[in-house]
């Protein structure tokens, strides 16, 4: 065996790893510092107050006891109740901002006493869904038999006078929850709010892409061959932008295409809004990989600060977790994360089936962010030699 | 005419370009000669607007290369010395790329691009990816890439490093031809022969200073006339001994050591060569071969600059 050779390949490849230190500094602090996201996410350390799932309570009851178990509701470290009406807390879980909604139907209190004491029929309480949340919806039903139980009781056994319990001790009233989709009968679609977060990430890694190779770009000669061209740098920055978005563009609609044709998705939406949040998103891709080539130094280090730019964009947007399990803080923040507005665009405009008004938030976000990033890449991107 | 007047260039401490002056009249062919980091391609790049000097000037035709140089920079054409190519694209989507960057498009395009290959012999391969092109026509396709907007000057950064001869006689003759077109050439090369081919001037440049700006004919009347023999051993290098008993011998006006012996210089070889001869068969060293010749450029640059123009070069007769 040639030891020397060996020995010298090895030698080789260690002092090669040693020349890019920035490299090295980003493939051991990227894993670092997701581990520590999602350690952070999922309890760290146990000092951290974790977020409460959204709720909306419709008491169209108004008795005491609905309004016991609204009390109880309230109180509880889980969740965080607003109160509304049948109508607006639909359109908010519709619209993704409220994750589950229970309805209190009139003469609840009445009929779920007579249901416990006397056998008669349950009253029905309703829980509106958000399908993509569905965790959430099974954590508040489990709450709501706990609040529910210990209202009804406490009335029946206290209140009341006890007449016996001629059906045996069960829940005194039935839950019937409703998936809240594009339309009444439209079944959820699980792949809908997955294509929406991966089709996110993977259109902002071809823009690293796009931006590392600009990098490289600068390396070879062609980068002399454009430079010596009567072009600004303006025209180029802006051919860049169209030819990435572009690019994405093909992306993201192959991507659907299958999303349509293999695991049908629909866009149960305004379609020009999908449309528009597509164009938003792949224009802030375009601009994104320009910033990166114009504040990146080596195309190694550059793709490494990327990579984990990229992926805390699309965890903190909620691509991979449900947003509800961050930190109350982190779900605020999220929002001025242009990737959360993205995935919930996309959301919006297929399973949600929402119109062109819900779009408007979402492209607005999108094109301001990728404004924000043309107007660095324009500052920063060195043109002059 | 091409006017570079006091160009300097400076990365950190280090002074690129120091002080560089000189004119290329319109249709002349002028080299710049020097070794590697001289400072050639600094200069080249700031004669093509791709880089600022931090003082001097260059004007091509009265009209100043400055920050806002795209309207000089169509009147220009680079071929920069790393291969400006897109290896995964074909010859012909390589040539309408640089073509649109200057504007151009469609049939006067098209037409362009087949002219461009065909100056460069390439016009059966332009359906090609560049990737199956051998070095030696990566180097042409390079060329022709600089020549689509058919500029006025041609600004070439040692178009011929890394090709086999045979490509490089190729190149030459793409050269020679743009010559008689009537181009404006500035050619740098660290290729002595490649400069008394194809120049009419030269201008020598060493640690960003020029050294000499000439005709090929007025930098060797700087030497005084002499000849040159080139003695190769078969064996051990020339010894410090042998090197000494040479440049003793009467009419022998300069010794030096080569990679296989020594190179001596003299007015009169009929007169003095035979005792050279004797001189390193006494001290025991068979000749291999012996060739003669006239003084080259590399002398020149020699007398100039003290050192040789490659490091490690052999001195060539």
């Amino acid at each position: 065996m040639n030891i020397e050779a060996i020995r010298a390949l090895i030698r080789n490849d260690l002092r090669i790893y040693a020349t890019d230190r920035r490299a090295i500094i980003i493939g051991i602090l990227v894993p670092i510092l997701i581990a520590a996201f999602f350690g952070y996410v999922f309890g760290g350390n146990g000092s951290a107050e974790p977020g409460r799932i959204p709720v909306a309570l419709v008491d169209e009851d108004q008795s005491a006891v609905s309004r016991a178990i609204a009390a109880d509701l309230e109180q509880d470290p889980l969740l965080a109740v607003q109160m509304l009406d049948r109508s607006q807390a639909a359109a908010r879980v519709r619209a993704g901002k409220i994750q589950v909604a229970v309805v209190l139907p009139k003469n609840f209190a009445a009929e779920a006493l007579r249901a416990l004491l006397e056998g008669a029929a349950m009253p029905q309480v309703e829980l509106m869904v958000d399908p993509s949340q569905a965790m959430s919806g099974r954590i508040v039903e489990g709450l709501l038999v706990q609040h529910g139980m210990r209202e009804i009781t406490r009335v029946a056994f206290t209140e009341s006078a006890p007449m016996g319990l001629r059906g045996g001790l069960r829940v005194p009233y039935t839950l019937a929850t409703t998936k809240i989709t594009s339309a009444q009968h439209v079944p959820y679609n699980g792949y809908a709010h997955s294509f929406a977060g991966m089709t996110t990430q993977f259109i902002l890694f071809a823009g690293i892409d796009a931006g590392v190779m600009l990098l490289l770009a600068r390396e070879r000669g062609i980068w002399q061959r454009l430079r010596s061209a009567p072009l600004r740098k303006s025209e180029f920055l802006l051919a860049r932008s169209i030819a990435t978005t572009l690019i994405s563009l093909f992306q993201f609609a192959l991507i659907y295409a299958a999303a349509i044709l293999l695991f049908r998705v629909r866009i149960g939406g305004s379609v020009l809004g999908f449309a528009a949040v597509a164009v938003g998103l792949c224009l802030l891709n375009a601009t994104f990989g320009l910033m990166l080539a114009s504040i990146g130094r080596s195309p190694a280090a550059t793709r490494g600060i990327a990579v984990l730019a990229t992926l805390l964009l699309v965890m903190v947007g909620g691509a991979w977790v449900p947003s509800f399990v961050f930190p109350k803080w982190l779900q605020q923040a999220s929002l001025a994360v242009p990737t959360r507005w993205a995935v919930d665009g996309l959301d919006a405009m297929t399973w949600r089936g929402l119109g062109l008004d819900a779009a408007l938030g979402p492209v607005a976000v999108l094109g301001g962010s990728a404004l924000l990033c043309l107007a660095v890449a324009i500052w920063r991107f060195r043109w002059e030699e | 005419m091409l006017q570079i007047s006091h160009l300097k260039k400076r990365f950190g401490e280090r002074v690129a370009v120091d002080d560089v002056s000189f004119e290329v009249p319109t249709g002349e062919t002028v080299g710049l000669l020097g070794p590697n980091g001289a400072g050639k391609t600094t200069t080249l790049s700031m004669l093509s607007g791709i880089s600022q000097p931090d003082d001097g000037t260059v004007s091509f035709q009265g009209q100043a290369v400055n920050r806002d140089a795209n309207q000089l920079k169509r009147r220009v054409g680079l071929v920069p010395q790393d291969l400006a190519l897109y290896d995964e694209l074909s010859a012909w989507a390589n040539l309408e790329l640089f073509g649109g960057l200057y504007g151009m498009s469609g049939a006067p395009l098209a037409q362009r691009a087949a002219e461009a290959l065909a100056l460069v012999g390439l016009e059966d391969r332009r359906g090609d990816r560049v990737k199956e092109f051998s070095g030696g026509m990566k180097r042409r396709l390079n060329i022709a890439g600089a020549l689509l907007h058919d500029p006025e000057l041609v600004l070439l950064d040692e178009p011929t490093v890394g090709v086999d001869p045979q490509s490089r006689n190729a190149i030459f003759e793409n050269l020679e031809e743009l010559k008689r077109r009537g181009k404006t050439l500035v050619y740098t090369t660290h290729y002595m022969e490649e400069a008394e081919r194809l120049c009419d001037r030269v201008v020598i440049i060493d640690h960003g200073k020029v050294i000499a700006c000439d005709t090929v004919r007025g930098l060797y009347r700087r030497l005084p006339p002499s000849q040159v023999a080139l003695l190769e051993f078969d064996g051990a290098p020339a010894s410090d001994g042998l090197l000494t008993a040479l440049a003793a011998l009467p009419g022998i006006s300069g010794v030096r050591r080569t990679d296989g012996g020594v190179r001596l210089e003299t007015e009169d070889f009929g007169a003095h060569l035979a005792r050279a001869l004797e001189a390193v068969a006494a001290q025991g060293v068979r000749i291999a071969s012996v060739q003669t010749g006239q003084v080259s450029l590399e002398d020149v640059f020699i007398a100039l600059t003290g050192h040789a123009l490659r490091d490690g070069a052999a001195a060539r007769a």
